[in-house]
């Protein structure tokens, strides 16, 4: 049941919850209104969820001082489960127990090329970590459920050596975070697909584009949420064989036509 | 589980709820402090105690047979009932307890009134029980009270039977009475009495005139900061509760740090922080987060040649407040923004991080609804008279100075002369542009002129425009909000190519701060040539709307105003922050409950923007106000 106080909690459930969980939820919801007991006790879920990501967001400065930043920043990144390469290495992953390979200790000096975060909880505070690698040439943030546009207005640091940025399903960054990526005049791709709290996708798409005048913005098609001109209407489509059925679809460019469920040939 | 009753966020200040006991008693009699006011001739209704029960309807029969009480088998205890850390004045025993309706289990224990201990047991069912048998309620009572005299056996009989006949329509009665018994049940409406619930309570720890952003805070961080939970009592009066002119709603929506004053920094920085966090401090459970819809795409302040030394010695004082804002000559400048016009330009000051633009409305909703969740009351009203008392004091100076202390309030409704008048303990002044009508209210400024006493609060409402503007090629997604050397600033304004911005106008052409109209000649005249020169797309615009709004202008020194007046011990200031306020209202809410809660600032040192530098003085200028 305390699943569903989770799902409550990240802005990254973008997914429609189904039967059951909806009456989880709504049968939590009226105890909630019901009872002071349920509130305070969601209440305190919610500050222990919340205390725990500020936790894995802590800030390594101890180990920056001991073996340097690029460790220091490889380590949160490890620790989060994320990924890290460096400059003529190899992909350090850490396994699904969460351990990874302890070699990058001694790699004092190498700098961080790439760093895969996806579906890391790094927040606002855990990017003093990541901004401590000054010469990331990509990142992706992928999936992340805490990076919203507070954060993106962090990344211009990295202006000089970032060039591959993935954002793509970040439920919390909206148009006005990706205005402030024209700091990385060096970004030379740029991955925006699949943002939920874009208003505009293709318009954003143009906008962008248009700032980052080098950079291979990808991820939305421009013709996405365009409306249907006046010379595409919707057709009656006739399927052959069998002449009982009268489908209106509306003809796109990119739409299949829909297989109608009549057991005809499903 | 401890369970919620549908009574239980409305009736927080009447205790256990009372039962029909009380109210019996509660209804008959005029309270000495009655909780409705009028300054017209009341009806003797009004002269009832009123609460969320309501009284007992008792028909005038049943009046009269209340008369068989003594008063003084009524003892009304001490502590009126009501939340834990109110305010209560000492009553007097009152003879049919017109504080009754709040009356605590000590009424009950009364152990002269034996109707009252065995009404303890009495819930509502029981007694709708015992009316629907046809006893009466009426009946039931006198049975019990009659020491001796009248054998029991005698008033076991319908009490109509008495008199040798029966009174006609007796269903009707009883449908009556039943009806009345189910409109004092908890969560129906109770219509038998007038309705009180549009009025402020009759007590509160602090009240705070103005609800916007401003006074939202304060309320917020009392509440936040209180040692224990529902230690203090906090009642928020708003006069308009649409904010149609408040400044908040009204406002731009702009965060920078870019100032002069380190404290000025400071808050903003808090704010930026508060704001980021905003979901952590304002959660409310079954909410959904807030979203202020941030745009962080910073401030831009640009600087001729004469202001270019000021804005350096600035932008070094910001940086070492910790603000990140970096300088750029004119050719970084063309480099980094193509659609500007470098002309007349020396320097620019950027904000990089935690600058922008929000939206204050979901800001004040987010306040709202956590202050509801806290338990602060709100109430529509006016604030229109403080009652103090005054008392003579002599300084270590030997001079005799008269220290004033507000005890009560009054709050007058809406379109009606009701009033209702709340006793406090402390009076936080947030009411915007309208703050020197309520200092005045408290007699501060009343006294001749070069004293203490005689010094006005200097705040007061200056009318701004903002203009919207659709531009199809003007300056792209990265726009910054861009403030010009003459003073005029624009922000973008969405993904449509719509930008506002507006423009300060100097000292000889303030417009008349009377109504809200829009003078549509100002953006011809004064905004849009300043604006077509820096920004060279901008020839071409055309104006979509504008709006008008107050900023709370201090005409001292242009900062606000905060903590505790000299004289007047208990009001405190948070206003007067003259078109900056929304940015630093988290901060100095902050710092208003310190001081009223430790007597001190404790994390940021306000001290510069207290009252006292009106009297002496000193000006604590800020010099980039827009």
């Amino acid at each position: 049941m305390w699943n569903g106080t989770r799902g409550i909690h990240r802005l990254g459930g973008a997914v429609v919850p189904e039967g059951n969980q909806k009456k989880e939820r709504k049968m939590l919801q009226f105890l909630n209104n019901h009872f002071y007991d349920v509130e305070a006790l969601r209440g305190y879920l919610l500050q222990r969820e919340m205390s725990k990501v500020h936790l894995k967001n802590r800030s390594f400065t101890w180990l920056e001082e001991q073996h340097g930043p690029y460790s220091a920043g490889a380590f949160f990144i490890l620790k989060q489960g994320g990924a890290v390469k460096f400059r003529d290495k190899e992909w350090i992953r850490p396994d699904k127990y969460g351990h990874f390979s302890p070699e990058f200790w001694n790699f004092r000096e190498v700098p961080v090329e790439a760093v895969d975060a996806s579906d890391c909880e790094i927040n606002y505070e855990g990017l003093d970590n990541l901004l401590l690698l000054k010469e990331l040439q990509s990142l992706s943030l992928q999936r992340c459920p805490h990076v919203d546009d507070w954060c993106l207005s962090r990344l211009y640091p990295l202006a000089d050596s970032l060039q591959e940025l993935s954002l793509a399903g970040c439920p919390r960054v909206s148009e006005r975070g990706l205005a402030c990526l024209h700091h990385l005049q060096n970004l030379r791709r740029l991955d925006i697909s699949d943002l939920p709290a874009v208003s505009n996708p293709g318009l954003t798409q143009i906008l962008v584009e248009e700032m980052l005048p080098n950079c291979q913005v990808v991820g939305v098609d421009w013709a996405e949420g365009l409306k249907l001109g006046p010379e595409e209407h919707e057709v009656p489509v006739f399927i052959p064989g069998c002449p009982w059925l009268k489908v209106t679809a509306p003809v796109t460019l990119r739409q299949p036509f829909p297989c109608p469920s009549s057991g005809l040939g499903r | 589980m401890v369970k919620k009753s549908s009574m239980a966020a409305a009736a927080e200040e009447l205790g256990p709820a009372p039962g029909i006991q009380a109210a019996i008693a509660a209804a008959s009699c005029c309270a000495k402090r009655g909780t409705r006011h009028t300054s017209g001739p009341g009806n003797p209704l009004n002269a009832l105690p009123l609460g969320k029960l309501g009284a007992l309807p008792i028909s005038a029969r049943g009046r009269a047979g209340l008369t068989y009480l003594k008063a003084s088998q009524w003892r009304v205890g001490a502590g009126l009932g009501g939340a834990p850390g109110e305010v209560t004045g000492r009553q007097p025993p009152i003879a049919w307890g017109g504080g009754a309706l709040r009356a605590t289990g000590q009424l009950a224990r009364s152990s002269e009134w034996r109707l009252v201990r065995s009404s303890d047991r009495w819930d509502n069912s029981e007694a709708a029980v015992r009316l629907s048998e046809g006893a009466g309620l009426r009946g039931a009572m006198i049975r019990r009270v009659l020491p001796h005299g009248l054998g029991r056996g005698l008033l076991t009989r319908r009490p109509g039977t008495r008199r040798g006949g029966f009174s006609l329509d007796w269903d009707g009665k009883v449908s009556e009475i039943k009806k009345k018994i189910k409109s004092i049940l908890p969560g129906t409406p109770c219509d038998v009495l007038p309705d009180t619930s549009h009025l402020p309570p009759e007590h509160s720890d602090v009240v705070v005139v103005g609800g916007g952003v401003l006074g939202l805070s304060v309320a917020y961080w009392l509440k936040q900061l209180e040692n224990r939970r529902g230690g203090m009592r906090v009642l928020v009066v708003e006069r308009d509760h649409t904010y149609s002119q408040a400044s908040t709603g009204l406002s731009v929506g702009g965060i920078c740090q870019q100032f002069s004053l380190p404290e000025n920094i400071q808050l903003s920085l808090f704010s930026a922080s508060f704001l980021r966090n905003i979901n952590e401090y304002l959660a409310v459970t079954n909410a959904p987060p807030l979203d202020l819809q941030f745009n962080p795409s910073g401030y831009l302040l640009l600087a001729s040649e004469k202001d270019a030394a000021a804005m350096e010695s600035n932008v070094k004082v910001q940086k070492q407040e910790g603000a990140k804002v970096c300088l750029m000559s004119p050719d970084q400048l063309r480099n980094k923004f193509p659609w500007i016009n470098t002309e007349g330009v020396a320097l620019a000051s950027y904000g990089m991080e935690n600058e922008g633009w929000f939206d204050p409305w979901c800001l004040l909703h987010g306040l709202r609804q956590k202050l509801m969740s806290m338990g602060v009351f709100f109430c529509q009203g006016e604030v229109t008279r403080f009652v103090t008392s005054s008392q003579r004091m002599m300084t270590t100076d030997d001079e005799m100075v008269t220290l004033k202390s507000i005890h009560e309030v009054h709050v007058k409704m809406d379109h009606s002369l009701e009033y209702q008048p709340v006793e406090c303990a402390i009076v936080i002044n947030a009411a915007g542009a309208w703050s020197a009508q309520i200092a005045a209210l408290a007699g501060i400024g009343k006294g001749p002129p070069g004293t203490l006493q005689g010094t006005k609060l200097p705040v007061e409402p200056r009318k701004r425009y903002v203009y919207v503007w659709h531009c199809p090629q003007g300056p792209g997604l990265e726009t910054p909000l861009v403030a010009d050397t003459s003073g005029a600033y624009f922000r973008r304004e969405g993904l449509g190519s719509n930008y506002l911005g507006g423009r300060s106008p100097a000292e000889e052409e303030e417009p008349d701060p009377a109504n809200l109209e829009v003078d549509h000649d100002f953006f011809q005249e004064k905004v849009w040539p300043h604006l077509a020169l820096r920004v060279p797309a901008f020839e071409t615009l055309k104006v979509q709307t504008a709006w008008a709004g107050y900023y709370d202008y201090n005409t001292f020194d242009q900062n606000g105003v905060v903590g505790p007046h000299p004289l007047v011990v208990n009001m405190y200031f948070a206003t007067g922050f003259s078109g900056h306020g929304l940015q630093q209202a988290p901060g100095v809410g902050r710092a208003v409950a310190e001081m009223i809660l430790e007597g001190s600032f404790q994390t940021i040192d306000l001290s510069p923007f207290l009252f006292n530098r009106f009297y002496l003085g000193e000006k604590t200028q800020e010099n980039n106000i827009m």
